[in-house]
Formats: structure tokens, C-alpha cells, sequence
């Protein structure tokens, strides 16, 4: 589904990536952890070329991804993106957000975006909040419409940095069940997050990242109770 | 020329005289402005692109305009170039205010659009969006918000310096307040009744912009 082969990214003399290989299968759930800083952010945006790598390769369903090239605006409706911070539009509603996507990218008639538009928000439990502006929602109200925004774009993977590391601890539970139900219904993901039960629970691999590299990867299970690698023990001695 | 003593009564009896001038303050004022938007739009734009052949002419523009006082660049299109075409005093006005307010809205353009959280292009990219479609759909409605007091502020000194006007033989408030006291020595009770009509304007407009102001606000906190 996805690979990326020995990727590099500087920002100036910061080497941030050194040399990252990864790959991810088809309805795979791969949740990546490492300490602030390591690179993880940077992994995940590279992969939607929100950063350019400076080397190394990555290939979606087997076709390189030229940023320079046209396709790059295509591979990004295929990669779905949810931020830390949500990053929801200020200035448009709820299903405003939603139906963003397909109207402007893909072009659909603003009916059948505001059909799936609704749609999503029903997935999400927001259905009721579709002419609501997100300034009136919960930062986990929030976050469910990030994640309906990127579905509407019908991506192929779902990229979450830290979904919800910025919300009260009362909220996260409502964003990791929704990311949960997405997993269960098949969606390949990577996820950036640091919630032991959910990895435990919807992780078929656990990546553990340090200083630009990917350090170690296994089970969850294995990863959390019988870390091999030094870095890692100490990491996970840290956060739990 | 002399003037005689000061008398107040007889304002109310001149101002319907200043009526129509007042409308010609006010048109030099909002076609200058709205030329001058554009121009700052476009300036704006290719102030913050990292292309030199765009941001290059921007910078250079914006150099000039602000480095120099706003009567010269009248004075410039007016008699300037008078030796290939005569400009009408009402063309020139426009065109000098909406070049001198482009670069000063380019300025507030360029601040405004920088202001908006970069998250907001990158969650537009993440769907798939060029960077136009970003610019159009998620940066520039919002930059546009912010802007609107400062584009009010910049509105209200155009207002002002249209009065610059005067001396290119446009009939605006200040040349027809100068033409009247020439001939009935009431100079401070002309000049009062042109900054009356400034006045009236610029807290109307003030009042306008401060409705806007709020009416915006609330629209994104609607549920
Ligand atoms: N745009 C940038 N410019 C310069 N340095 C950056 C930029 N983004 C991230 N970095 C640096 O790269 C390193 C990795 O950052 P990041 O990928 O955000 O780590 P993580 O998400 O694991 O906390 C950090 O040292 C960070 O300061
Ligand atoms: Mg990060």
C-alpha cells in the first residue's frame, strides 16, 4: 500500500530523517511513538509532502510520488491527514468543512457533497452540529469533524499526528472510538499517538522512533511489555 | 485680501452648498479605494511570493509610493504628464489616491494573509488543494476579516487626503470652501463647514466599519 525507502529529511543543517523504511499493507494500523522531537511529525508530513525529504523514495500502491510532478495534488486526496491541533476552517461551518473537499478538489455537485458531507458527520456522532462553526465545538467535537473533513476525500490511508494529545483527558475517548471504528472497518492508518490502550488494542505494529530513526517495531503487545532495545525501555519507562 | 469678523450664523445657510461637493469627496474617495484594493490584492500577492520577478516589482512599488508624499504623486499624474496628455483633475485624484492607498493596502494585505495560522494551508493541501485554491478558498476569506479594520482605518485617511484634491482643481470640500471664502471672506466658517462634512463622514463610516467588525465575529459563533 505504502512504502517509503531510506528517506531523508534536513531542515538546514537539523538532520531530522535519517534514513526511515517503512512499509505499510493494506488495512494495516501502524502506530508510531518516540520521544518530542525524533521526527515523527516530519515522518508523517513527508509522507503528504507537507515537507519535501531531500532523499529516498515513496511509493503509493506502487507508484513513486514525484512531488514536482502533477500527481502530487492526486497522491495528497489519497492521503488523509488529521492534525494535533485539528486545523479546522474557522470561517465555514461544520458540514462547510466537510463538503470542502469534494466540492472544491473533486469537483462533485454540491448535492451529492453534502451527501456524503452528511453522511461522515452521521459516522462521526455529529450530524446534529452540521450548520454549527467549530468555534462552538469541543476540542473533541473537533477533532471527529478533522477526521470527517479528511474522509470525504475518500483517501486510501489516514495520517493522524497526535490526534489527541491537545484535548482534555475527558474528550479523548470519543476520537479514539471513532478511529477505531475507521480501523475496524479497514482503513489503513498511521498514528502518531502515544495512548497505550488504543495501540494495544487497534495496532497491528508498534514503530518506535528516536532521533530519526526508526529503532524498533513489533506486536504492541511485545513492544510494550518486552521492549529489546535499550532507547525504547528507557522511552517507555518515561511514559508509562 | 481681508476677512471679516467671525460669524457662526451663518453656517447653516452655506451648507447645502457643500452638499454635491461632498458627494465628489466621497466618489474620488470610494472609486480611489477600490481601484486601490485591487492594486493592493495584486501587489500583495506578489509581495509574499517567493518568485523576485513578482515580489521584486511589489517591493519596489511599495518603496516608492510610501517614500513619497501623496501630493507629488498627484502633482506627477496631473502636470507631470502634461506633455503627452492632459489628465482630467477628477481622473488623477482617482488615480493618485488608488495608487498611493494600493501600496499601503498591500502592506495590510500582505500582514493579514501572513497572520493566518499556516496549519490552515496545510490542512487545505492535505486535501488535495493547489495553492490558489488555498489562497482563494481557506487564507484570503480569512485574512480578508482581519483586514477590515485596518482597511477601514486606510479608508478613512483616503477620505482625508482626498482633500489633496483641491489643488488639481478637482471641486471637492476643500476647493469649493476655498472658492466660496475668496469671494465672501468667511474663510473659518468655510473651512468649518468643510470639516464638518469631513466629520459627519468619517463617524459614519467609523460606525459602519465597527458594525461589520462585529457582524463578522458573530458569524463564526453561530451554532
Ligand atoms: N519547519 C521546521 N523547521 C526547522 N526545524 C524543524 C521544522 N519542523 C520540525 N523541525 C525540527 O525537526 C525535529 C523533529 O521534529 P518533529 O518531526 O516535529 O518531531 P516529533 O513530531 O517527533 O516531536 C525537531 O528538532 C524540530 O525542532
Ligand atoms: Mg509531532
Amino acid at each position: 500500500m505504502i512504502k517509503i525507502a531510506s528517506l531523508h529529511k534536513w531542515f538546514g543543517k537539523l538532520h531530522v530523517l535519517k534514513g526511515i523504511d517503512l512499509t505499510v499493507d493494506e488495512q494495516e494500523v501502524v502506530v508510531l511513538i518516540g520521544a518530542s522531537g525524533s521526527g515523527k511529525s516530519t515522518l508523517l508530513r513527508c509522507i503528504n509532502f507537507l515537507e519535501a525529504p531531500q532523499q529516498g523514495r515513496i511509493f503509493i500502491d506502487g507508484e513513486v510520488v514525484d512531488p514536482r510532478g502533477k500527481n502530487l495534488h492526486s497522491i495528497r486526496q489519497e492521503v488523509g491527514m488529521v492534525f494535533q491541533h485539528f486545523n479546522l476552517f474557522p470561517h465555514m461551518t461544520v458540514l462547510g468543512n466537510v463538503i470542502e473537499g469534494p466540492a472544491q478538489v473533486k469537483r462533485l455537485a454540491r448535492a451529492e457533497a453534502v451527501k456524503i458531507g452528511m453522511e461522515l458527520l452521521e459516522k462521526v456522532g455529529l450530524s446534529d452540529k452540521a450548520e454549527t462553526y467549530p468555534a462552538m465545538l469541543s476540542g473533541g467535537q473537533k477533532q471527529r469533524v478533522a477526521i470527517a473533513r479528511a474522509l470525504a476525500m475518500r483517501p486510501k490511508i489516514m495520517l493522524f499526528d497526535e490526534p489527541t494529545s491537545a484535548l482534555d483527558p475527558e474528550l479523548v475517548g470519543e476520537v479514539l472510538q471513532v478511529m477505531q471504528e475507521l480501523a475496524n472497518e479497514g482503513m489503513t492508518m498511521i498514528v502518531v499517538s502515544h495512548e497505550m490502550g488504543f495501540a494495544r488494542e487497534v495496532a497491528d505494529r508498534v514503530i518506535f522512533m528516536d532521533e530519526g530513526v526508526i529503532v524498533e517495531e513489533g506486536d504492541p503487545d511485545l513492544i510494550y511489555s518486552k521492549p529489546q532495545n535499550e532507547r525504547t525501555q528507557e522511552f517507555l519507562s518515561r511514559i508509562l | 485680501m481681508f476677512d471679516l469678523p467671525w460669524d457662526f450664523t451663518i453656517i447653516p445657510s452655506y451648507m447645502p452648498l457643500f452638499v454635491p461637493v461632498a458627494f465628489v469627496t466621497l466618489q474620488i474617495t470610494t472609486l480611489g479605494i477600490l481601484m486601490g484594493l485591487l492594486l493592493g490584492l495584486l501587489f500583495g500577492l506578489m509581495r509574499i511570493s517567493p518568485l523576485w520577478v513578482l515580489n521584486g516589482p511589489a517591493r519596489l512599488y511599495i518603496w516608492a509610493i510610501r517614500g513619497t508624499p501623496l501630493l507629488l504623486q498627484l502633482f506627477i499624474i496631473y502636470y507631470g504628464f502634461s506633455s503627452i496628455a492632459r489628465v482630467p483633475g477628477f481622473l488623477a485624484a482617482v488615480l493618485g489616491l488608488a495608487i498611493h492607498n494600493g501600496a499601503y493596502l498591500a502592506e495590510i494585505i500582505r500582514g493579514s494573509i501572513q497572520s493566518i495560522d499556516r496549519g490552515q494551508r496545510e490542512a487545505a493541501y492535505s486535501l488535495g488543494m493547489t495553492r490558489w485554491q488555498a489562497m482563494r478558498r481557506i487564507v484570503l476569506p480569512q485574512a480578508f476579516k482581519r483586514a477590515v479594520p485596518p482597511l477601514g482605518n486606510q479608508f478613512i485617511i483616503a477620505l482625508k487626503d482626498s482633500s489633496l484634491a483641491s489643488t488639481i482643481a478637482v471641486h471637492e470640500l476643500l476647493h469649493r470652501a476655498r472658492v466660496l471664502w475668496s469671494s465672501n471672506f468667511r474663510t473659518m466658517e468655510m473651512l468649518i463647514i468643510a470639516g464638518i462634512f469631513y466629520l459627519f463622514m468619517t463617524t459614519i463610516f467609523t460606525l459602519v466599519v465597527g458594525r461589520i467588525e462585529h457582524r463578522l465575529k458573530a458569524s463564526e459563533y453561530r451554532s
